[in-house]
């Protein structure tokens, strides 16, 4: 009995009774879709976390004022906030760094009948590239501009859809709550990510947002982008060192101020992301052993069922080997086809829940391949004890069986 | 005319007991008996009386408790569990009460299921079964399911499913069991047609016109024969 005749007549029992295969597939179905999409969503999420941070710039660091918490959600200690001086220092002694002062209000943007609130961020050209944000057309801040505070503006995308419509908004006065502004740029578009609307931006020089828009000279973050890579533990301890200093904090008291590494959070991020894709596997891997279950108890009916079939394949000739494999193969079959239908079903649902959650879609054929050689590998392991009990019926009970 | 007929099976002194002590049961109590190539034998007799027995162990389902079976030059009750199987795959074709087909699956699928065991290529299959079906005169009704056949349609599938072997002998347990009596007619001509064609046949049955189409009738009684001779002889 050659292997194609067996797998031949594997099909051929599964196709006599389509409704109960497909039934007893259907834990394998489900089980390999939830495990593929659980991780590829958790891969997905990953690579947006990764992205998100990328975006925000590379070796940068957030200084900003308060105690740093870890674990997050504690309440943040106000602090004093820094002051021009404080980045112009940075920028003067710490060396291959940029460094953008920023502060940010909100107010509500109004052009013509349209109106929109946003967050204002006053800052420097520098805050554009440490940030990586590209112009897509106007131009940036000129020098006296910053340097005197002139109320001109740079729109992310967000604004000239929602306020602008089609129209070009280069040269046009925005109305920000009290205050305007000239539009002199609009920012290219960096998208959205997890719900978080990147382009919702409005750029002006600091000394306009501080003097027409919050009413004092506070700085609340500064950014810093160590120019060569590898450099921002330095890079980082030297802001420490000079801001102790600067805001006469005594030895062996706490920071008033924290330096966040954006590589550090990333992997953090990272990693937590990684933790949760690993349960979500672990959890869908259990819906997978439920169906490897499923497929057993099926088989083990089957083999009841058609005890005076196996009766009549001993009789005629079958070698108990031959009863045992027919009954893995088919075991081996139905897991198999179960397996490719929760790839499918896997792969699509993935496809949707991306779609719809707005994170990239990433295709792990490798993590393909593993699920479905685990169906597989199932229906060896669930079809080998209904196998073995067909295999071993005594031929002349079999025939008798009703 | 022609040359003495070689013994297929010589069965002495069989004992077939299940239980032991007081629930002993002796299903074959000491049988003897020769058959030899070309023979079409009846087997009679009350329900208990060890014929079903008997048959299992023709059939080389079973082995005896003690005594000899001998098939040609083998003796069955020192084979293994596969090496039996491997003799009724090449030796023995079985025709059963219930036809015992199997469901949704066409006449020349289930006809070509012993030769798939015995590792015939699918060519070869397909025509030693297409063969065997018109032997038993359903050449058309080839790709009929068990379900579009009728009774009598389904037993001469059996037949089929037997012969397309070419085994040294057939095991019938009751082939008209199931069959009203112009259908039991009708089967007992076409196994005397095959037996005319050389193929030994031992066969089952309670009915004695049905015994009549033999050349030979054994009538059992408590695990013995008791009876041994031509249907005329037996069933007068």
């Amino acid at each position: 009995m050659t292997f194609w005749d067996t797998f031949l007549m594997a099909l051929r029992a599964i196709a006599r009774n389509t409704i109960r295969s497909v039934l007893t597939a259907l834990g394998i179905v489900i089980g390999v879709a939830s495990v593929i999409a659980m991780v590829h969503l958790g891969q997905a999420a990953t690579l947006n976390v990764t992205q998100q941070i990328a975006a925000m710039g590379s070796n940068l660091l957030i200084v900003s004022p308060g105690v740093r918490r870890f674990g997050g959600g504690g309440p943040r200690v106000s602090a004093k906030p820094f002051e021009l001086a404080d980045a112009q220092a940075i920028a003067r002694d710490v060396p291959d760094i940029l460094v953008a002062p920023a502060t940010t209000s909100r107010a509500t943007a109004v052009f013509g009948n349209a109106n929109y609130t946003t967050t204002i961020t006053g800052t420097t050209n520098n805050f554009l590239e440490i940030r990586d944000w590209h112009l897509q057309s106007g131009r940036l801040f000129e020098d006296r501009e910053t340097a005197s505070g002139a109320a001109v503006c740079i729109l992310g995308k967000t604004l000239v859809d929602n306020v602008y419509f089609q129209q070009d908004p280069l040269g046009t006065q925005l109305r920000l709550g009290a205050s305007s502004c000239q539009v002199i740029g609009v920012l290219a578009s960096k998208g959205s990510s997890m719900g978080n609307d990147q382009d919702d931006v409005v750029l002006m020089p600091l000394k306009a947002v501080q003097r027409r828009l919050a009413g004092n000279q506070d700085i609340s973050t500064l950014y810093v982008s160590a120019l060569v890579d590898g450099t921002t533990a330095d890079t980082q301890a030297a802001i420490e060192a000079l801001l102790r200093e600067r805001r006469r904090i005594r030895d062996g008291a706490e920071d008033d101020f924290n330096v966040r590494d954006m590589q550090e959070i990333a992997q953090t991020l990272e990693a937590t992301t990684g933790t949760l894709t690993a349960l979500l596997g672990a959890i869908a891997a259990v819906s997978l052993l439920v169906g490897g279950i499923g497929i057993m108890n099926i088989m083990l009916v089957s083999v009841t069922e058609r005890t005076r079939e196996i009766g009549i394949r001993l009789a005629i000739g079958a070698l108990a080997k031959d009863v045992l494999i027919q009954f893995l193969v088919e075991a081996i079959v139905i897991a198999s086809l179960g397996g490719l239908l929760g790839v499918t079903f896997g792969v699509l649902g993935t496809w949707g829940l991306t779609a719809f959650m707005k994170l990239p879609f990433v295709l792990d054929v490798q993590m393909l391949l593993i699920a479905f050689g685990f169906a597989a590998g199932i229906g060896v392991i669930f079809g080998y004890v209904p196998a073995r009990k067909a295999a071993r019926l005594n031929p002349i009970d079999s025939l008798r069986h009703e | 005319m022609n040359a003495p007929a070689r013994r297929i099976i010589a069965l002495r002194d069989v004992f077939k007991i299940y239980g032991s002590g007081d629930t002993e049961v002796r299903a074959l109590n000491g049988v003897n008996l020769d058959i030899d190539e070309g023979d079409f034998v009846a087997v009679m007799g009350s329900s208990g009386s060890g014929k079903s027995t008997c048959m299992n162990m023709l059939g080389c389902l079973d082995t005896p408790t003690h005594g000899a079976y001998r098939f040609y030059d083998v003796e069955v009750g020192d084979l293994s569990h596969d090496e039996r199987a491997l003799l009724r795959r090449h030796y023995i074709g079985f025709v059963f009460q219930s036809f015992n087909l199997l469901a949704r699956t066409s006449a020349v699928e289930n006809v070509e299921l012993p030769l798939i065991y015995k590792g015939v290529p699918r060519k070869q299959r397909r025509d030693l079964a297409l063969d065997a079906l018109d032997r038993v005169g359903l050449a058309d009704r080839f790709d009929h399911t068990p379900a579009q056949l009728s009774g009598g349609q389904q037993q001469r599938v059996a037949i089929a499913r037997a012969i397309v072997t070419a085994p040294a002998f057939l095991v019938a347990d009751e082939p008209t069991g199931n069959l009203d009596s112009a259908r039991s007619v009708e089967i007992m001509r076409l196994l005397q047609g095959l037996n005319a064609d050389g193929i030994t046949i031992i066969m089952v049955t309670h009915e004695p016109d049905i015994a009549a189409f033999a050349r030979r009738v054994l009538i059992f009684r408590d695990g013995l024969i008791t009876q041994d001779g031509t249907p005329r002889e037996v069933l007068s």
